[in-house]
């Protein structure tokens, strides 16, 4: 693999074989992730971490990844402290963060963020958002997530519940799932069904790709459960919305019916999908998977900056 | 073409024809070629809805002391992709060749995606790949969103 220097905006820049190293790499780092080892691969590294909208998860857990790695990191944790409130373009703080690091891992709310970072800066980009466009790094957590419970990602039967028309992970989840050949089930509200383009692209891939209204059916012999949020604003009316998300939410007695090896995954923060009840059974793997992101990001970060000056 | 054709339109000396533009849409690759850079004493001569063998009905466009950059030809070719270019030198046609779309079309559209990189000021020009050609449709190169709208988002 030679992701060295690369960006990385989409999970569509990776090939299969590149994400399956990735995840090999991730499941070495995991005891450098829980501090029971040390390695310092990005010694005397720098990192700017450029995040223009709020992010608690992401952005600590990179910095984590990168401390871990024994790298150090520079951050704006928001763009209201930023010159760019004084009207400075995403354009010129980028090329200013190029010249004071090493890599660029960026969250921003507007899609095609990264991509222009990426075009502006000869240092690796990472994408850690932009607007409802791409997340590459959660895609690879989530399938962190799945190889680790199941040591396999092909043959999966994963439903996917919830948002499945604004959410960006889970449109970078179902591609890479798709590309991983897993059965794809999908499960939302009819208003926010996946998009159609995107369906299309599964089918075309070559996924079997199905839809189920009924949560109760669709998670019966499901090996994975991926929930995501389903938000309040996406509603013009709060008792619809109350009506949807409460026909969605995962609970005990939904589960009644599941595999024993079913896992739940979400990524995270939930607003209620899925009752703290269900935390303390065996199929609740999304602490697990929110923590798989930091090996996962180790993993990223030491490939895109492995060797020489991180392609600047 | 006939006596009484000839006289509708009137040959240029130095110039650009726009030939074989589908019928009605003369008045949008009017819009492409806009009002700068024309010659103060040019003239342009919009021809609608006259015969064609090949179209039925097409539109013709010429323009007086101008030739067209390659960019406002990639844009005909977005919205007249039937149309051919002429360039006229001294009553002469010297070139003569359909519009191409290529690869990547830059700076002639926005981004249909209020919330795209692309439309918040900063210093790029929008940037789509041509994703199908047949119908044509683009995508943007910094959200991927998809367009085949034109007319409504030339910049």
């Amino acid at each position: 693999m030679s992701l060295r220097g690369r960006d990385v905006i989409s999970i569509r820049d990776l090939s299969k074989e590149e994400v399956l190293e990735v995840l090999a790499a991730a499941r070495k780092m995991i005891p450098f992730a829980e501090g029971k080892k040390v390695t310092h691969p990005l010694e005397d590294r720098i990192v700017a971490m450029a995040f223009f909208e709020p992010s608690t998860r992401t952005r600590l857990s990179f910095e984590a990844a990168v401390q871990r790695l024994g790298g150090r990191c520079i951050t704006i944790a928001d763009a209201a402290a930023t010159s760019m409130r004084k009207g400075e373009s995403l354009s010129d703080t980028v090329q200013m963060l190029t010249s004071y690091s090493d890599a660029i891992v960026i969250r921003h709310p507007n899609e095609g963020s990264a991509q222009l970072a990426a075009r502006v800066s000869p240092k690796p980009i990472i994408n850690a958002g932009d607007g409802a466009g791409q997340h590459p790094t959660q895609t690879l957590a989530d399938l962190a997530a799945m190889q680790e419970a199941f040591g396999t990602l092909t043959g999966l039967k994963v439903v996917l519940l919830g948002d499945l028309r604004y959410g960006r992970t889970v449109h970078s989840l179902a591609y890479a799932l798709a590309v991983f050949g897993a059965e794809i089930v999908l499960t939302s509200p009819p208003e926010l069904r996946l998009p159609r383009e995107l369906f299309e692209e599964l089918v075309r891939m070559g996924a079997r790709v199905t839809e189920e209204g009924d949560v109760r059916k669709a998670v019966r012999d499901a090996d994975v459960l991926y929930v995501t949020r389903i938000q309040k604003e996406r509603f013009g009316d709060e008792g619809e919305y109350r009506k949807v998300a409460g026909s969605y939410r995962i609970d005990r007695h939904i589960l009644s019916e599941a595999k024993p090896r079913l896992v739940i995954l979400h990524p995270l923060p939930r607003a209620g999908e899925i009752l703290p009840e269900v935390d303390s059974m065996p199929h609740a793997s999304y602490f697990r998977q929110a923590f798989l992101a930091v090996p996962v990001r180790m993993a990223l970060l030491s490939a895109v900056l492995a060797g020489g000056r991180g392609g600047a | 073409m006939s006596e009484a054709r000839e006289l509708r339109i009137t040959p240029i000396r130095n110039g650009t024809v726009i030939d074989h533009i589908g019928n009605g849409l003369a008045l949008d690759v009017l819009r492409i070629i806009g009002a700068q850079g024309l010659d103060k004493d040019s003239t342009v001569s919009v021809a609608l809805h006259v015969r064609s063998g090949k179209l039925g009905w097409k539109d013709i466009v010429k323009v007086e002391n101008m030739e067209l950059s390659p960019r406002k030809v990639n844009a005909i070719a977005l919205i007249a992709p039937t149309a051919t270019i002429s360039i006229i030198r001294d009553f002469k046609v010297q070139a003569k060749r359909p519009v191409d779309l290529p690869e990547t079309i830059v700076g002639i559209l926005h981004c249909p995606n209020p919330n795209c990189i692309s439309n918040q000021g900063e210093p790029i020009e929008s940037e789509f790949r041509v994703s199908r050609r047949k119908p044509v449709q683009l995508t943007c190169a910094f959200c991927e969103r998809t367009l085949d709208d034109f007319l409504h988002h030339l910049v």
